[in-house]
């Protein structure tokens, strides 16, 4: 068995998380704080709320697995887009590397981020 | 053996090469790889709301000029756009639900309705949580 059969399980599986915590979490979140407040739609939260809500250790260890699955979902989805839509599948390592490396590296950066914050 | 397969292996079943522009040539195609094209705006949400914390985390000046930023026309409509698309995600994405994931209920397959009933109930319940964590501060 060839060690990418292997790990296929779980690339689906994260893909499936990824994707269902993306389409649960993330149109309110934008919608809310991304479209709405900058319109003026909603008053800017207070900084220091904001911050509250991410204080808990439990709440920003939550938060970096919803961020790494979503990352994880965008990583494994345009690997096959990229197959599939631009049939470019010869460039499988490449596009392979890109991919899941992004996604590592914006999982590392996800880590940073919440560790960092006061 | 022919030497021609001698010279080419055995026969394959033979493909023809489509043109990388194939998704625009009918609708269900072209909705099919933006379905597949929601996964950039998965990433771009995750990344704007990593910005947005780095900046609340950096202070209340930094948290005011991300805010500034994101009111940019440009960061305005591709958040606008990026909404739009997240909902289509999730429509699709619920929708595939009771297709590609079986649960049972002791013997008894759950029926596809309520399958996807209970996400968009979850989705529901979410947004509203996030709408009342956010609007009554």
């Amino acid at each position: 068995m060839s060690r990418r059969r292997t790990i296929d399980p779980v690339l689906w599986m994260g893909f499936g998380a990824g994707g269902t915590l993306a389409a649960i979490v993330l149109p309110a979140l934008m919608a809310l704080l991304a479209v709405a407040v900058p319109v003026g739609l909603i008053a800017l939260p207070q900084r220091m709320d904001l911050l509250s809500l991410v204080h808990s250790p439990v709440v920003r260890v939550g938060l970096w697995l919803v961020f790494a699955a979503c990352l994880f979902h965008w990583a494994h989805r345009f690997r096959y887009t990229l197959y599939d839509g631009l049939q470019i599948k010869h460039l499988n390592e490449l596009i392979f590397t890109g991919c899941y490396g992004g996604a590592a590296v914006g999982a590392a950066f996800a880590a940073s981020v919440l560790w960092q914050i006061p | 053996m022919s030497a021609h397969l001698a010279r080419s292996g055995p026969p394959h079943a033979y493909r023809r090469k489509a043109s990388t522009w194939w998704w625009l040539t009918r609708w269900p195609y072209f909705a099919f790889v933006l379905r597949e094209m929601t996964s950039v705006f998965v990433a771009w949400s995750v990344v704007w709301v990593l910005l947005l914390l780095r900046a609340a985390g950096l202070g209340e000046i930094q948290y005011r000029q991300f805010f500034a930023w994101s009111a940019s026309p440009l960061i305005l409509i591709s958040n606008g756009v990026t909404v739009v698309m997240l909902v289509y995600h999730t429509l699709t994405w619920f929708n595939l639900v009771p297709r590609v994931m079986v649960f049972r209920f002791g013997r008894r397959p759950i029926p596809g309705p309520v399958m996807a009933g209970s996400h968009y109930l979850a989705w529901a319940a979410v947004t509203v949580g996030l709408a009342w964590l956010l609007v009554s501060r």
